[in-house]
């Protein structure tokens, strides 16, 4: 399957990646009104950008063969779809316990303060291509079969 | 090839998805005493604290044993093991046949010796039943006790509490959560707790339950002499192996039934995973029960994939974590929590009482073995990653992580390449 992988040596830490995602996962898919107002109201971007020093990367869910998030789940609104092998998430189900923000190693799942529920990342449903990969102004996220 | 799976908890899902990575076509059984299909039994407190109703509690959707072609046994109790013919002995007279077997029965609630607990209105919370049970009772009773101040414990009192009940917990270690947290930690959630209006008596023992000439309950007296009113008693000390039916089938017991890497136990093509399972724990480094839910379902579905014969995996072992959340305030505990001194580990806590936020990091040997997060724990899941991969921490990454800045680039670069940008995966 395909999935995003990060280039640490390309990435220039503009954060134009959380930017497309905060958009791409808005009900008004507004860039301004997704990071004024719906930010305020529990909205966040499902790709962290980390830097130390001059080195950056962005990062998000790795969509992983065994997923430790979804052996946490205690609600079964996180399971691995069989045939897209995308590790996928059901909100209606979340009941908020946090446990998959524990369990997964890489960090990669996050709060969303408001609603209760996590924020992960879904490889932009329904697009082509992940939004955070469209936006990248210096090829830092591939989107690809490794 | 038939499977035959004893209980239908996370651990038995777990061994459902193992087989059938491997093994399309072999029958699968599952027997189990409880009436309902798989449920997600962490959320019996949600349900009885009314958040979720009965139509969210199922873990997997409609249709999934069918799709998955397993037989389901419910309310099926096994009452025999004869592990040299294969056979299991069910309660209704049935004998059921296996050529690879899997205990998973999980845990029974310990009841302690206490004067005057047996007879009516004692209660347990470990299954969708006693939530429901619960919930009935709640609607036509005012005060209740609620012996053992564990993740159970507190999670049952929560929920009777929002029903409107009076809750008193009674807890005989010198603070909440004694395996999971620590002092600070358990202080701040019985803080939060009593601040919403639950009772809590620590370092003491409930010695008698009390109880009027019909057989009622009045109250329960406490070591101290103190007698507090209540019409029910819920008891959440903890929970023991289910050993029926592996002890009387001779197989190798100590606290749970004893398991190698591959979840095997000592009877030939029986495999055990779960609560019921002794194995092997990373951080510990030895062999013990570890009930929580992540590991229950990971070494299901180890033992399932070791089942079909086609795979023969070693289980990574067991990783004790718990997160859980007190009236909005959350929490993460993970791995060694309470080392003791001869584990000669360095801790490092950072508190600010003000904003209810506590970070304990638990290093031993320029490793991260366990941590417990109150109030912000946004950063969990990179811990764990530095417990989970036992990353080695220079003196500034080790600062880093102190000043709770943990970060995947402080990862050693081949961890990084291998682990976060495989090229295969």
């Amino acid at each position: 399957m395909r999935r995003v992988y990060p280039n640490k040596d390309f990435c220039i830490g503009c954060h134009i990646c959380e930017l497309a995602c905060l958009t791409a996962h808005s009900e008004s898919k507004d860039l301004i009104i997704a990071v004024r107002e719906e930010q305020a109201s529990g909205l966040r971007p499902c790709k962290a950008v980390y830097e130390k020093g001059p080195v950056c990367v962005s990062l998000s869910c790795r969509h992983c063969e065994n997923p430790s998030c979804v052996t946490a789940c205690i609600s079964g609104a996180l399971y691995k779809d069989e045939e897209s092998g995308k590790t996928k998430y059901d909100e209606s189900q979340c009941v908020g316990c946090w446990s998959c923000l524990m369990a997964c190693p890489f960090g990669a799942i996050r709060r969303n303060p408001s609603k209760g529920k996590i924020i992960k990342c879904d490889l932009c449903e329904g697009r082509d291509k992940p939004a955070c990969v469209e936006a990248c102004p210096n090829a830092a996220l591939s989107y690809e079969d490794r | 090839m038939t499977y035959v799976i004893v209980g239908n908890g996370v651990a038995s899902v777990g061994a459902i998805e193992g087989i059938r990575k491997l093994d399309k076509e072999g029958n699968i059984v599952v027997v189990s005493e409880e009436n309902t299909p798989t449920y997600g039994r962490p959320l019996i407190s949600y349900f009885l604290a009314g958040k979720i109703g009965l139509d969210r509690m199922s873990l997997r959707p409609d249709g999934y044993y069918e799709k998955n072609n397993v037989e389901l046994k419910l309310g099926s109790r096994v009452v025999g093991l004869d592990t040299g013919s294969k056979t299991l002995a069910l309660s209704n007279g049935e004998s059921v046949s296996y050529d690879k077997l899997l205990l998973a029965t999980g845990g029974v609630p310990f009841m302690p010796p206490i004067k005057g607990l047996e007879g009516p209105g004692i209660y347990n919370f470990t299954t969708l039943a006693h939530a429901e049970i619960l919930l009935d009772i709640a609607q036509n009773i005012r005060n209740v006790v609620v012996i053992g101040g564990g993740l159970i414990g507190l999670k049952a009192a929560e929920g009777l509490f929002d029903n409107g009940l009076k809750v008193t917990i009674v807890e005989l270690g010198p603070r909440v959560l004694s395996a999971a947290f620590d002092d600070v930690a358990g202080k701040m959630v019985s803080r939060r707790l009593e601040t919403e209006g639950l009772g809590i008596r620590c370092g003491s023992t409930v010695e008698e339950v009390l109880r009027g000439p019909s057989g009622g309950i009045n109250g329960v007296r406490l070591a101290s002499g103190e007698i507090i009113a209540c019409e029910a008693v819920v008891v959440a000390i903890g929970v023991v192996p289910s050993l029926t039916p592996a002890k009387e089938a001779g197989l190798n017991i100590r606290r749970g039934i004893k398991v190698d890497e591959f979840l095997h136990t000592s009877a030939e093509d029986v495999y055990a995973a779960g609560d019921v399972a002794e194995a092997y724990d990373m951080i510990t480094d030895d062999v013990r029960v570890t009930p929580i839910w992540p590991n229950a379902y990971s070494q299901g579905y180890y033992a399932g994939m070791n089942m079909t014969g086609k795979k023969h995996e070693k289980h990574p072992g067991g990783l004790a974590m718990n997160a859980i959340s007190f009236y909005g305030l959350p929490t993460a505990s993970l791995g060694m929590v309470n080392p003791a001194p001869e584990e000669d580990c360095e801790i490092c806590t950072y508190a600010d009482e003000e904003k209810q936020t506590y970070r304990k990091l638990v290093f031993r040997n320029d490793r991260l073995v366990g941590y417990v997060l109150v109030g912000d724990i946004d950063f969990a899941g990179l811990y764990t990653g530095f417990v989970r991969f036992q990353l080695p921490l220079s003196d500034e990454i080790k600062q880093e992580l102190k000043d709770g800045r943990p970060s995947a680039l402080l990862w050693p670069e081949h961890d990084f390449e291998t682990r976060w940008t495989p090229d295969h995966e």
